[in-house]
Formats: C-alpha cells, structure tokens, sequence
C-alpha cells in the first residue's frame, strides 16, 4: 500500500490535470457554439446558392461544361482530406484516418493525389509514407472562405488540366455535438440533381449576359461553397469531439480523485490506528 | 410585407451572414455586360455581377453596399444577391482597403513573371470599390 503522502501527491497531481481538461471542455463549448452558429449562416447562401444551379442548368440543358462531364477513363483520383490541426479530440483524427486507408487501399500509389488540410492527418500519411501534393494548416477550427477558395481553385485546376479525373473530398459531418460521421464525397464531375422541377408551369427567367456565361462564372463559386462548407463542418465536428472527449476525461479524473480520496482516508486512519494500539500497549507494559 | 407590387424585397447574402434584409424602390447593379436597374415586378432574372458598388433607393435616399462580384436574382419581387464578399459602407475596414489597394498596384507595376493579372486587378477594383463606397456613403 503506497504511502499517505504518495496518495496526496497523486490527488494534487490529478487535480491539476482535471483543471486544464475542464478548461479545454469550456473553451471548445464556446467555440463550438462559434462554429455551429458559421455553420449555420451558410445555409441559405447555400440554398439560393443551388437554387440558382438547378433553374441554369435547367435553362440550358446543352450547355456542356467541363466541370459536368465525366472523364472516359478514371486513372487518377484527388481525395481533399480535411482534419484538425490539434488532437485531444476523441476519435476525430482517428476517423478520418481510417476514411483514408479505407479509400487508399487496393489501390496503386500513383493512382491518388492527395490535397491535406490540418496537421493531424498530414502526421498520419507522412507515418503511411505518402507525400501529399499539397497542404494546408493553421485554420482548422476556424476556416475563412478564402481558404476554401484557395483548395477549391486547386482542385479545379487539377481536375480541368486533365491530372485527376474525379475529386472526392473527406470530411466530417457536424450531426450534434455528441455524433459525428466522416464522409466520403464526390465533388468533381458535379452530378446534377435529378428530377427538376416536376409539373407545375417553369417560369421563364431572363439571363445577363447569357445562361452559358453566367453557368461559367457561378461554377467556380459553388465549388468554393462546397469546400468551405466541408470545412465549416470540420470545424464544428472537431469542436464537438474535443468538447465530448474533455468532458468525459473531466469527469474520469473526478471518480479517480474520489477513489483516492477515499484509499488516502484509509491509509491516515489505518495509521492513526496503529499509533493508538502502540500507545495504548505501551502504556499497558508499563503498569 | 410590402404591397404587392409597389416595393422590392432586397436579400444580400454572403457565406457568412446576411449584410442587407430592406425593402426598396429601385436596385442598381453591374453585370458583366453593362448595368442593370431593377424596379418593383420584374421580370424573373438570373445576372452575373461584376466587382461594383450595388446601389438601391430606400425612401428616396440612395444607398450604397460594395459586392466584389456574385449572382443576382429577381424572383417576385425579391431581389437576392449572393457574393462571396459584400460590406455596408460603415463596415468597410478603410486602412485595410488602403494597403489592399497600395499591394495590388504595386504587384501589378512590379509585374513578376509569375504574377496572376487577373486576380490583381480583381483585388485592386475591390479595394477601389470600397473605398468609394466608404467615401461617399460612409459619413452619413
């Protein structure tokens, strides 16, 4: 049995670290409540966002654009990998990581590109011994939408050169604070949605300068939204597993500062105990 | 709501937030071919704007926001306009307009070889374009 004072350094050394996980637990509950409002906001940018898409593509069925068409032959795939920058999120990072290997496998090397953003799963393709042909770090919890813009415009490049022939992108989606599911999705070629506008007579709208042009210029757009959507949702489901993660190993550190407690009380009394047995016998030997 | 007919809804929505919620007379844009005015029931209308001042008459004062390009859409008798950036002349960060603008021509006069010139002039006329706003509608 260790000793009292051992156990009362234990206790002071748990309690220290119930502090900062409690802390943490505070911190990433204010920013996801930040986050989840972001993510919210989006959703009629979104909306209209695809509402427009739908009434263009609508307007001009023929209008092939490049970021419709499927390539013939699929030889090169990008996946855009996006995690957190720091751990200490539960099963977050490890998640992703398995959405990774489980795209990445069977598959010959030179068959993926990989465009990475967050320092966590850079770790982990540097640990595969994969080289990533871009990445990105320093906004995971935060994400502007110039970021999204910047890999958006990458991918697009890559995809429209002819380097990769569909790009999928690897995120998070925020359910709720205590459930949240990686997910695999297609970005390029962009499907269209099928079943437009059933019955009911179409409106017909004027286009400036022309619907062509104005597809050519809202593409790129709804490509910047897609990526900082999925970064939004990164974000808001990072903060969601740090906050489970550190409310849970919060709550682990005070059953264990109780235990002790309790075997420290034990320990004082079994002492006090056999010093009064000492004295009492003591004082019996000398009668 | 406003009176069918008499008024627009005017909706400017960026990826972050809604900048303007207001019913107005009378919406001035720019789309890539020219400008564009819009009065109360127009006829359904999808536009790619430009990097330019989006202008709208509210009891007859004429205000100001900047839109650094985005779509427009005129759908009974609401106007929605999406960009990606979007600022009331009060919001507009001047001194930060100020350096944009000072980088962008100075990229543009130092003229690497590997300089992307469309996307320096598009950052110079943003910050040029708040800047007016700022100008004009933002001591009011």
């Amino acid at each position: 049995m260790p000793s009292a004072r051992e156990i009362n350094r234990r206790i002071k050394s748990v309690t220290n670290t119930q502090q900062i996980t409690k802390a943490m637990k505070m911190v990433s509950s204010v920013r996801l409540r930040r986050a989840q409002d972001r993510a919210v906001a989006t959703a009629p940018y979104t909306e209209k966002m695809e509402g427009m898409l739908q009434r263009l593509s609508a307007a001009s069925p023929d209008a092939g654009n490049a970021l419709f068409t499927p390539h013939d032959t699929v030889k090169k795939t990008c996946y855009i990998i996006i995690g957190s920058d720091k751990g200490l999120a539960g099963a977050f990072n490890s998640n992703v990581n398995k959405a990774i290997v489980s795209v990445l496998k069977d598959k010959p090397r030179d068959a993926s590109m990989l465009l990475v953003a967050g320092r966590k799963p850079m770790e982990y393709l540097k640990h595969l011994h994969l080289v990533p042909e871009k990445k990105w770090s320093g906004f995971s919890d935060k994400p502007q939408f110039s970021h999204a813009q910047q890999i958006a415009h990458l991918a697009t490049q890559k995809f429209l050169d002819g380097e990769v022939d569909e790009v999928y992108v690897i995120y998070t989606h925020f359910k709720s604070a205590l459930s949240q599911d990686t997910r695999i999705v297609k970005m390029l070629p962009i499907t269209q949605k099928e079943g437009q506008q059933e019955g009911g007579p179409r409106e017909e709208y004027l286009f400036a300068p022309d619907p062509k042009l104005v597809l050519d210029a809202l593409l790129p757009q709804y490509l910047d939204l897609f990526i900082y959507n999925s970064l939004l949702q990164s974000a808001a489901s990072e903060l969601g597993a740090r906050m489970t993660a550190m409310t849970s190993a919060t709550d682990n550190a005070g059953e264990l500062i109780d235990k002790l407690t309790v075997t420290y009380n034990k320990v004082r009394q079994a002492g006090i105990t056999n010093e009064l047995t000492e004295i009492v016998s003591g004082a019996n030997a000398l009668q | 709501m406003a009176e069918a007919g008499k008024t627009l809804h005017l909706e400017v929505i960026t990826p972050d937030a809604a900048v303007l919620h207001e019913d107005v007379d009378f919406v001035l844009v720019r789309a890539l071919d020219g400008d564009l005015g819009i009065m109360p029931n127009h006829a359904p209308l999808i536009a790619s704007l430009s990097i330019w001042p989006l202008c709208y008459d509210k009891g007859g004062k004429r205000q100001c926001v900047t839109v650094a390009s985005g779509f427009l859409e005129v759908h009974d008798n609401t106007v929605t306009v999406i960009t990606p950036a979007s600022e009331k002349p009060e919001d507009i960060d001047v001194a930060r307009a100020q350096s944009a603008e000072k980088r962008a021509e100075d990229r543009l006069v130092a003229h690497a070889a590997d300089l992307d010139v469309t996307r320096a002039e598009a950052a110079l006329q943003r910050a040029l374009r708040r800047l007016d706003v700022a100008e004009k509608y933002g001591k009011q």
